[in-house]
């Protein structure tokens, strides 16, 4: 018996994906009464095929699929024959729902490519058949549904046949199977369709039941990511995770990687026991001869065949959120078990669906495929997602609202870290500090145009030159006139003015200098990255808390005006959006205090800091 | 090549791993039953030599089968791990009853509300289930790190991307995820690792002669004297055995003389209906699982 087959459908929308695994779960008698007699019920009820059963209905689970008619999330489903076990992913054609459709195939061995022989090539079938291909699905099945439709014209079928060779040619796959059919008679599914003598291949299911997926290990050496560290006692300390690639004996020498340390493999615990060897697939745990320092997300590794680390790589990726991709945003990225700060440097190309061609690009959105680089703040251990899907596939997390905002594959590093050094300096923050009898400090005021954050930023830098203290202002205005004036209003320039500006202040805080920062800053994710590039209790976030109606009634620069005229785009608090801070330092009440009172509730707080 | 057995098991050691390593108060809900029983098997062998790290949590409705209760304490014992019980006691003051209430009321009560006080009062952020996707329809579209809102609600439209085996963690205050570690499994797959890794189970999915009466056309099990018994009614003996265990009033017995795990084996898989048509709430009306789950019920 072969390996359980892992597929799934995939296809535009109506093209029959759902009735093709209801058909299939059908015709391999896996449908329980219990269930059957729903299934009539439900037919009745919410189904599309008048009187006839919706077998469409046995996989649309979610009540509004049922109603709609449509899939919006992938269900997994399992039935066997006596060949083989399968678990398949139903999959949604709506594009909007395409990151559940990824979702399905990122664990997948084979897809089944519908087409609706009446409409041929779609723009969703290019955009599944391009997703398939970049997960490293080897295989695929392109199912040509709804012949009965048009009479089971062989002709159709081969036009069909012959666009999907022309686009699918590029992509990779290790074998291309067309089959001619109808998911709602069966016929070709299960059983030989008579209608279509000249058709002479498998049915689907003959197909599913005889195909190889299986993958030539060219890739060996043994890499295994460190899931947990097991230390129950004093005694033991056991390294789990799960065989990535290779094996390893009992004896055998291994790297941890990121670090460098190497040990000997002094056992190979399991359930009651311990084992000689751990194999590709095996989840276990793994004890050394000696006392290393081996924490989550390092990567136990061959000595002779060492895992590389990197911190730049150029990537692929497909953007999953509505919140878009910009480059210099910070995320987290999730690559094995290893989860570390993460930027998008450079957008290369974002891709055309349709044509396959590159596009230039300042933000990836919903559902686009593009290349990237990235930086990581710590090097990781990693290979190519071609080498080992294990150890090359990542997700993006945004820091804010954690949500999974994209998923990628490494192509290859940029640089080998190993050989980038910091230049380590004698002179530091705390000598140059002590020079100035002062403690450094990065003072950042966020709020509206018109809240009055330069008024209050001028006046406390006053009072604190007064009071002998070294500082420096940076203000948006000014800036944007020499360092960032090469930059606009798009939220890609925002993210990209407010990441110099962090910067500079970061290098005159580690001058020494207490530094005020008067910023719209309207997105929390680049307050929070500003924030992590501080030492604890360096940062002041300084809210000046007025509301939009009195900012726009005071229009000290008459820009309000303007906007409203329609003459500024991407004005913060009318077209483009003003994240508050959640906990900033400092929250300002501007209607209520004035400027003296704003000033003087920063400095007890900068004081009671020092 | 691997066996598709010993696949699943390191699919669900890893995911079991990967939850306890990224959350800081998780918890295994233990309903005692089958899969529970294979969940706990997992996880011992997760962190063997070491007991899990993590306590059971059973949710207690004070009508579960007398056998599953002793098992429960049994099987608490030999993991070495702490097993806390859960009742909803301002529930069960009211006297809520699935004979008296209804079963749609009853679980509401119970089960549901109080399986959210169980949770809120032990302020987890990760809880295990061992929930299946070949159980239900609904079941089929969930993810195996199921993530829930404020309130343990499910928003079936908004789940997160669950790509590959990197599953995304992280939470806020207030927000939990629920992990499903069986979520591939097939209740065929289940009972052959039951019977090839001699994992214990609760004594009523064997078949026995047990005291039954009959309501609509399912076989009703005797449990206690709480059971109410129409006039002129009285329990008669059948050998009889449960494909699915829960509340005794509201799980079907079916008649076999599966005595024996190979026995029960075949009858598996020769079966021509869902394991889940001894469950009678997931009938009440159409869509009730996914609407239980979405207001917290696993």
């Amino acid at each position: 018996m072969l390996d359980a087959l892992r597929f799934i459908t995939c296809g535009s929308v109506d093209d029959g994906k759902s009735t093709l695994i209801g058909r299939l779960l059908y015709e391999s008698k896996q449908i329980f009464e219990d269930h059957y007699q729903e299934l009539e019920r439900a037919s009745g009820k919410y189904g599309t095929q008048g009187k006839e059963l919706d077998l469409a209905l046995l996989v649309d689970g979610l009540q509004a699929e049922r109603e709609q008619g449509i899939t919006i999330d992938v269900a997994y489903r399992f039935f066997s024959t006596e060949n083989r076990k399968f678990i398949v992913a139903d999959t949604p054609g709506h594009e909007q729902y395409t990151r559940n459709m990824a979702t399905g195939a990122s664990t997948a061995d084979l897809a089944v490519l519908l087409i609706d022989a009446r409409k041929g090539l779609l723009t969703q079938t290019k955009r599944h058949s391009r997703i398939v291909s970049m997960l490293g699905v080897r295989h695929i099945v392109v199912a040509v549904n709804k012949m009965d439709m048009i009479g089971w014209d062989e002709s159709a079928f081969n036009a069909i046949v012959t666009d999907i060779h022309a686009l699918v040619e590029n992509f990779g796959f290790a074998s291309v199977q067309a089959i001619p059919m109808s998911a709602l008679t069966g016929d070709n599914v299960a059983f030989h369709c008579e209608k279509a003598p000249w058709y002479t291949g498998p049915s689907l299911l003959e197909y599913l039941e005889s195909v190889d997926v299986s993958k030539p290990e060219a890739f060996q050496p043994f890499r295994m990511p460190v899931q947990y560290v097991n230390r129950p006692n004093s005694e033991f300390r056991g390294y789990c995770g799960c065989v990535a690639s290779g094996s390893i004996n009992v004896g055998d020498s291994i790297r941890v990687v990121p670090g460098g340390a190497e040990a000997k493999v002094k056992s190979v615990v399991i359930w009651q026991g311990e084992q000689p060897t751990a194999n590709t697939g095996d989840a276990v745990t793994i004890t050394l001869d000696r006392e290393v320092d081996v924490s989550r997300g390092q990567v136990l590794s061959s000595v002779d065949d060492p895992i590389e680390i990197s911190d730049q790589f150029e990537a692929s990726i497909l953007c999953l959120s509505e919140q878009h991709l910009v480059p210099g945003r910070p995320y987290l990225i999730k690559l094995h078990t290893a989860q570390v700060g993460v930027t998008i440097s450079n957008i290369k190309f974002k891709l055309d669906i349709n044509q396959g061609s590159h596009l230039a690009a300042s933000t990836l959105e919903l559902n686009d495929i593009g290349e990237v680089t990235l930086y990581t703040n710590l090097p990781v251990a990693f290979e190519s997602y071609k080498q080992c899907k294990t150890l090359g596939a990542f997700i993006l997390i945004d820091r804010m609202t954690n949500e999974t905002v994209a998923a990628g594959m490494i192509n290859f590093a940029l640089r080998r870290a190993s050989n980038v050094h910091w230049q380590s300096v004698e002179i530091n923050k705390a000598a140059r500090a002590t020079l100035k009898s002062q403690k450094p400090a990065c003072i950042w005021f966020t709020g509206l145009s018109g809240s009055g954050k330069s008024t209050i930023a001028n006046l406390l830098e006053k009072r604190l030159f007064v009071a002998g203290q070294h500082t420096y202002l940076l203000d948006g205005d000014n800036v944007r006139h020499g360092l960032n004036r090469d930059l606009g209003f798009t939220e890609a320039d925002r993210v990209e003015n407010i990441r110099r500006v962090a910067e500079v202040a970061k290098l005159m805080v580690d001058a020494g200098l207490i530094v005020i920062v008067s910023f719209i800053s309207p997105f929390r994710a680049e307050r929070e990255f500003a924030r992590s590039l501080f030492q604890e209790g360096e940062f002041v976030e300084v809210f000046v808390d007025t509301p939009l109606t009195e900012c726009e009634a005071r229009d000290v620069k008459g820009l309000y005006a303007k906007a409203r005229q329609g003459k500024i785009a991407n004005f913060t608090g009318l077209s483009s959006p003003y994240e508050q801070p959640d906990s900033p330092e400092i929250q300002l009440n501007t209607l209520n205090c004035s400027p003296d009172q704003c000033v003087q509730t920063i400095l007890s707080e900068v004081i009671k800091q020092q | 090549m691997r066996s598709k057995q010993s696949q699943l098991e390191a699919q669900s050691i890893e995911i079991i791993r990967e939850a306890v390593a990224t959350s800081s108060n998780p918890v295994m809900m233990y309903s005692v039953g089958k899969d529970s029983s294979v969940m706990l098997h997992l996880a011992r062998k997760a962190f063997w030599p070491a007991p899990p790290p993590f306590p059971l949590l059973h949710v207690d409705t004070t009508w579960k089968f007398r056998e599953m209760i002793a098992f429960r304490d049994l099987m608490a014992n030999e993991s070495g791990m702490e097993l806390r019980v859960h009742i909803n006691h301002a529930a069960q003051k009211e006297g809520i009853s699935p004979f008296v209430h209804g079963s749609e009321r009853y679980t509401d009560r119970m089960k549901t509300e109080g399986l959210k006080q169980a949770l809120d009062a032990g302020g987890y952020d990760l809880i295990f289930g061992g929930a299946r996707r070949d159980e239900e329809k609904s079941r089929a579209k969930e993810r195996i790190f199921s993530f829930r809102a404020p309130g343990h609600r499910w928003d079936p439209k908004a789940q997160r991307p669950e790509l590959w085996n990197l599953y995304n963690t992280r939470i806020n205050t207030g927000e939990t995820i629920r992990v499903f570690p069986l979520s591939n499994w097939t209740e065929a797959d289940i009972w052959q690792y039951i019977a090839s890794e001699n994992i214990p189970i609760v004594p009523l999915y064997f078949a026995a002669e047990r005291p039954v009466v009959k309501r609509g056309d399912k076989w009703i099990m005797v449990d206690d004297e709480r059971f109410p018994l129409n006039a002129g009614e009285s329990p008669e003996m059948r050998l009889v055995r449960f494909r699915t265990l829960g509340c005794y009033p509201l799980t079907a017995a079916q008649e076999s003389n599966a005595d024996t795990l190979e026995k029960i084996i075949e009858e598996t898989l020769a079966a021509s209906s869902s394991e889940r048509e001894g469950r009678l709430i997931d009938h009440d009306g159409a869509g009730s699982m996914e609407r239980k789950k979405q207001e917290g019920y696993f």
